[in-house]
């Protein structure tokens, strides 16, 4: 009988040891998911900058970021085109979708009835989970034709249709839904007493949303558009396949393009065999990354001190 | 006064519901078009088949190669994106609920991360990859897409496990078990509906994105059979091929973005259906 409960205690015993050493091993590999994700900022950047750092040492960051000699036979690494390109690219984008985000965004969280909502939550979601390849063929099929056929005549212009307008347009629909879903939860996070304060005042519905929420929510919207402008700059594939790739600093939205993604994406055929030209798109690369990272930075630092608002 | 008043909101509500209809009916319209062009151009031929001598100039073949290679690679990832996350979202749930602070400032981390475009971290996968000299290949691209969807993965995992109540996990801790335990046994059960649809997601994400492995995955006309070959995929074979003159190829294309959507769609569906599965081991508070 002794016996019996004596295995049973070491059993246990051995249960328990067994059982903390696993916990101990566990946590030991939670905490090293963790480091390496904090330090992958830091990696990222410092993995670029090595890259990029032979081009650095033979021009000055100044020289590659203004001057418009784009020729890497010659040794010319000017990123003046791209960088405008890519800020006209994503300026016009921006400024399709940002009054439909906000529009769209109003009206599901102050008017809209269940059963809309019920629609445009799958939509938004079926929207946001589309490949970026997939938005790229469908402007191909629609929008170049469309600017090149109806938009363009219109305006007095005949182009081919793949212009600085057509990339504005896929991305403003890929982005879309990225900064619908921050405005929603934006909105839905002040508090009701808010607009029933102004209600009861005697304020109409419209009056509330105009001078109560939009203006209280308004650090939130800047930064969801914010995020959305950061979302729109490092888009590759589907601007590349409609915005043209013509090495040129584009004066209009009719003419074509070529925004730093584009030039990465486009040239790692021949990066290998044209000396720094490798360099050069590391260095493009980093340029994105920095942008990207202190818009970023910015937006959800205006988020988190808005959130901790209320 | 009043009566402009009137107009005014009137004016906006007509427009607010505009832009509502205009996204949906965007979506639509996206789907549609693929449908229209991908249907006439599909055949059992096109999924069935690898490409054949002359494919890239109309003649025979299929894309089974870029279906394999991306379902492969997106498997890969998401498993390898699993490892480290899912340890990670519990880790900053179960063991640092005390510290506030900390937890904000990883969520703050991985959201830079998750805005980091998919390029970068392809031009970073080949600056390894030229640095521990490998060529590229489809292990090359797995962690690539890795890198892209860890971020995506935790901070849709971390969502899903903010609001479990707390009592639960004093509850475990209070039955003796140890923190792990609680992770796994308690909080992993507990959400597996909402891990699930976080996993679902990154998949989606790994298996549509085209620029991060652009550099690193390479292309081929083969399934790959081991980790150190190239292998093709199915954002880059609609790209490649649409991008050829030939009416025949850029059909094809088509067809290709038909079944990329197709495949999405399966992976949201069945994403819904596992979750309703599951929801019944959840405890209701």
């Amino acid at each position: 009988m002794s016996k019996v409960s004596l295995t049973r205690a070491v059993r246990f015993k051995r249960i328990q040891v067994s059982r903390h050493l696993r916990d101990k091993m566990n946590s030991a590999w939670m905490l090293f998911t963790m480091v390496i994700v904090v330090v992958m900022p830091l990696i990222l950047l410092i993995g670029l900058y090595l890259k990029s750092a032979m081009l650095l040492n033979q021009h000055s960051i100044f020289h590659l970021l203004f001057s418009k000699e784009w020729k890497p036979l010659s040794g010319e690494f000017g990123f003046f085109p791209f960088i405008v390109s890519s800020v006209w690219v994503t300026v016009v984008a921006l400024l399709i979708s940002a009054p439909v985000c906000l529009l769209t965004s109003i009206h599901l969280t102050q008017y809209a009835k269940k059963w809309v909502l019920s629609i445009m939550h799958p939509v938004i979601d079926m929207l946001a989970g589309i490949p970026s390849v997939i938005f790229g063929v469908w402007g191909i099929l629609v929008i170049v034709p469309a600017i090149g056929n109806y938009v363009a005549p219109f305006f007095g212009k005949t182009v081919s249709g793949y212009s600085i307008l057509a990339g504005a347009i896929v991305l403003s629909i890929m982005i879309i839904p990225f900064i619908l879903n921050i405005l929603i939860e934006i909105f839905k996070t002040i508090p009701v007493e808010l607009s029933e304060a102004s209600l009861s005042l005697g304020a109409s519905k419209w009056q509330t949303i105009k001078f109560v929420l939009v203006k209280k929510a308004f650090p939130g919207i800047v930064s969801a558009f914010g995020l959305g402008m950061s979302r729109a700059f490092g888009e590759t594939i589907a601007v590349l396949m409609v915005v043209g790739n013509v090495t040129q600093i584009p004066t209009g939205v009719f003419q074509p393009g070529y925004p730093l993604p584009a030039l990465i994406a486009n040239n790692y055929g021949e990066m290998l065999s044209v000396p720094l030209y490798d360099s050069a798109l590391m260095l493009a690369a980093l340029i994105l990354f920095v942008v990207v990272l202190v818009f970023n930075f910015a937006s959800r630092l205006l988020i988190v001190r808005y959130e901790r608002h209320f | 006064m009043d009566r402009l008043k009137k107009i005014e909101e009137g004016f906006f509500r007509v427009l607010m519901f505009c832009s509502t209809v205009l996204i949906a009916i965007t979506l639509f319209l996206i789907i549609f078009s693929i449908l229209y062009k991908g249907l006439p151009s599909i055949s059992w031929e096109m999924i069935s088949q690898v490409p054949k001598g002359g494919f890239y100039f109309g003649k025979e073949g299929g894309i089974l190669n870029a279906i394999v290679g991306s379902l492969y690679l997106s498997f890969g990832s998401t498993f390898l994106a699993a490892i480290f996350g899912l340890p990670l979202a519990l880790f900053m749930n179960v063991h640092l609920i005390r510290h506030k602070k900390l937890v904000n400032g990883i969520r703050y981390v991985l959201d830079l991360l998750w805005g980091v475009p998919s390029i970068v971290y392809g031009a970073f996968g080949f600056a390894i990859m030229v640095y521990l000299g490998i060529r590229a290949s489809l292990l090359a691209g797995i962690i690539t897409v890795t890198l892209f969807i860890i971020p995506i993965m935790v901070r849709s995992i971390d969502e899903v496990l903010k609001p479990v109540p707390r009592g639960l996990l004093e509850a475990s801790l209070s039955l003796g078990s140890t923190r792990s335990e609680t992770s796994y046994r308690v909080f992993f059960k507990q959400t597996l509906p909402g891990i699930i649809t976080a996993v679902m997601l990154s998949f989606g994400r790994a298996i549509g994105d085209a620029a991060s492995i652009l550099f690193t995955a390479g292309y081929t006309d083969y399934i790959p059979t081991s980790l150190h070959q190239q292998t093709a995929t199915l954002p880059l074979s609609i790209f490649f091929q649409l991008s050829s003159p030939i009416p025949e190829v850029q059909q094809r294309a088509y067809a290709s973005a038909l079944v990329l959507i197709f495949i999405i769609l399966v992976i949201s569906i069945l994403s819904r259906l596992l979750t309703r599965k599951y929801q019944r081991n959840q405890i209701n508070f």
